[in-house]
């Protein structure tokens, strides 16, 4: 049974947590505002919020000088590549754990968690050396490769979580009618198992994208994306605020909507199934 | 029952991602561990020879190390202090009736998926600007002197930045929690006369345990190698070294790589010995 809520106390509420909703959604409010303003007006004392003349001049000199599109470019395809590579090699190693289990399943399980926790840095020279010696410093293959390392023990763990809440009874069933491997995972396996991809490519997507230790570190200029095209403003260009947040809108808006819709998968696929 | 066959074809299956994991895991800390007892400069001549344990006593030894343990310490526990009491009270928050409920999830959320150094730019310019930024008006208009953040108050700009961005995760973590309290407990308890801070002490807070430990644990991890916030916005400067942070100096930008390798082995042992505490959880969560 419902408790019955007063009125009143419903209306406190929702002004409460839309107030501090606000606060905490402002500065990215605050800068997708100030990228249609013009560089004085976005400086000016006291702020303006609403009431400048709107331009879009600041997103035609952001891809004029720097070529956003390209950095567009490489985030697109070093976060969907990555993923894509990752999502072929998980999905066998997750299936074939969740239902042929095996003594070992929860050691590997937890060995390929434990690799996800050795700090970036601690390995840095080693990989920034491998690149070197293989031509892959600054190339797109590189750094799908290594983005796709970094996130294939979340894959690995999201594919496993969802795959196991797939009954096994109709494996079996589909076994007796004899049903081959490749015809069980076609028919079968695939039709139940597409949302929990689905889910986990949308997650690693995102965290692909936003990822800033190694695209900062192993790019430069061919394979540079958008988390590069951004630091490339820390100064002094950082200080024309207007073409500052037009670079900023345009780095975060794709995965901003992206990320609305993964809200469920965040908790899951980054807790490794320990809160659903 | 899984037969024969079907064992080695999982097996087989497996065998890709497990193989890339390994060589991932193994190739790179293995050349840490040897770079760390070599001495090696690629730019004065490269591996120099042997160094027994020399790099890893330098590095504890010389004076940034304990100056960088400390900013560490404080920036891993000032974030987890401020997104666990905050995000607990956000998620009680968010549990509660409400109109458009999930629009102000959304909105709370929003900070966890701008990317690190758009997030760092962002706060560093068109907030904490001495001159020209939001808090310097916001400063003058009470007639206060603006106040230059990043250097003069410089460690606590960080936390502030980087707890924007965790905030959404702890939040977030903490209400899927609360919401899976059952409810008929809490009225029960409400009948009984217990009160809302009771029912929070004894009910709400021994529920949400697990889930804040997870967070802090999660967190843990990520905020020890917190890298973009502090390379686009002080550089390191103003005693907002970490050891993250200096290991990548000792690496990259002065070339020690040996010095730099053996404090990355002391990342790695730090980073394990959380990591431990995390995997035991999850580890019990397989067999439920």
């Amino acid at each position: 049974m419902a408790r019955a809520v007063s009125t009143q106390r419903k209306t406190l509420t929702t002004a409460l947590a839309w107030a501090i909703g606000l606060v905490i959604f402002f500065p990215i409010l605050w800068t997708v505002l100030t990228s249609f303003k013009t560089e004085a007006q976005a400086i000016a004392n006291p702020p303006i919020f609403l009431n400048f003349d709107w331009t879009l001049e600041n997103y035609a000199i952001v891809q004029e000088r720097s070529n956003y599109m390209r950095f567009l470019w490489n985030s697109v395809i070093l976060a969907g590549g990555s993923t894509l590579l990752g999502i072929i090699i998980a999905v066998p190693a997750a299936w074939s754990m969740a239902f042929v289990p095996s003594k070992r399943t929860k050691d590997i399980l937890l060995w390929m968690l434990s690799t996800k926790m050795l700090p970036a840095v601690g390995v840095l020279y080693p990989i920034y050396l491998l690149f070197i010696k293989m031509g892959l410093l600054d190339s797109r293959a590189g750094m799908v490769i290594v983005l796709m390392l970094i996130n294939l023990p979340i894959i690995v763990w999201m594919l496993y979580t969802y795959f196991r809440e797939i009954p096994g009874e109709i494996l079996e069933a589909a076994r007796m009618d004899g049903a081959t491997l490749k015809e069980e995972l076609i028919y079968i396996l695939t039709p139940m198992a597409i949302p929990g991809i689905a889910s986990t490519v949308l997650l690693n997507f995102i965290l692909a994208w936003n990822e800033a230790f190694w695209t900062l570190n192993l790019t430069a200029v061919d394979a540079a994306p958008l988390t590069a095209f951004i630091a490339s403003y820390s100064s002094p260009e950082g200080l024309f605020f207007a073409k500052l947040s037009a670079a900023s809108t345009m780095a975060i808006a794709p995965i901003l909507i992206l990320g609305w819709f993964s809200q469920k998968q965040l908790v899951r696929g980054l807790t490794f199934g320990a809160v659903k | 029952m899984a037969t024969k066959a079907s064992r080695s074809a999982a097996r087989l299956m497996m065998a890709p991602a497990v193989i890339l994991l390994m060589g991932w895991m193994l190739v790179p800390l293995t050349m840490t561990v040897w770079f760390s007892f070599r001495k090696y400069l690629p730019l004065r001549g490269g591996d120099l020879g042997p160094a027994g344990f020399d790099n890893y006593v330098r590095f504890v030894t010389s004076s940034s190390f304990w100056p960088a343990v400390w900013t560490t310490l404080i920036i891993v526990g000032g974030v987890l202090l401020i997104t666990v009491v905050l995000g607990i009270l956000l998620a009680l928050l968010l549990d509660q009736p409400m109109w458009g409920q999930g629009v102000v999830r959304i909105l709370v959320i929003a900070p966890f998926f701008v990317m690190p150094t758009v997030s760092a730019l962002v706060w560093k310019n068109m907030f904490m600007d001495p001159t020209n930024g939001l808090f310097a008006h916001l400063w003058r208009l009470f007639g206060a002197e603006p106040v230059a953040w990043l250097s003069e108050a410089s460690m606590g700009s960080i936390v502030m930045i980087v707890s924007w961005q965790w905030l959404p995760f702890a939040t977030l973590i903490l209400l899927t929690a609360i919401q899976s309290l059952d409810s008929e407990q809490l009225e029960a308890a409400e009948m009984d006369g217990a009160g809302p801070l009771q029912r929070f002490g004894h009910i709400i807070l021994p529920h949400l345990g697990r889930a804040i430990t997870i967070v802090i644990l999660i967190q843990t991890i990520f905020l020890l190698s917190i890298f973009a916030e502090i390379f686009v916005t002080t550089g390191g400067a103003f005693g907002t070294r970490t050891l993250t942070y200096l290991i990548f100096q000792r690496v990259l930008e002065s070339q020690n790589v040996g010095l730099g390798s053996a404090g990355g082995v002391y990342a790695i042992i730090l980073a394990n010995i959380v990591a431990i505490f995390l995997m035991r959880i999850v580890g019990k969560n397989l067999d439920a």
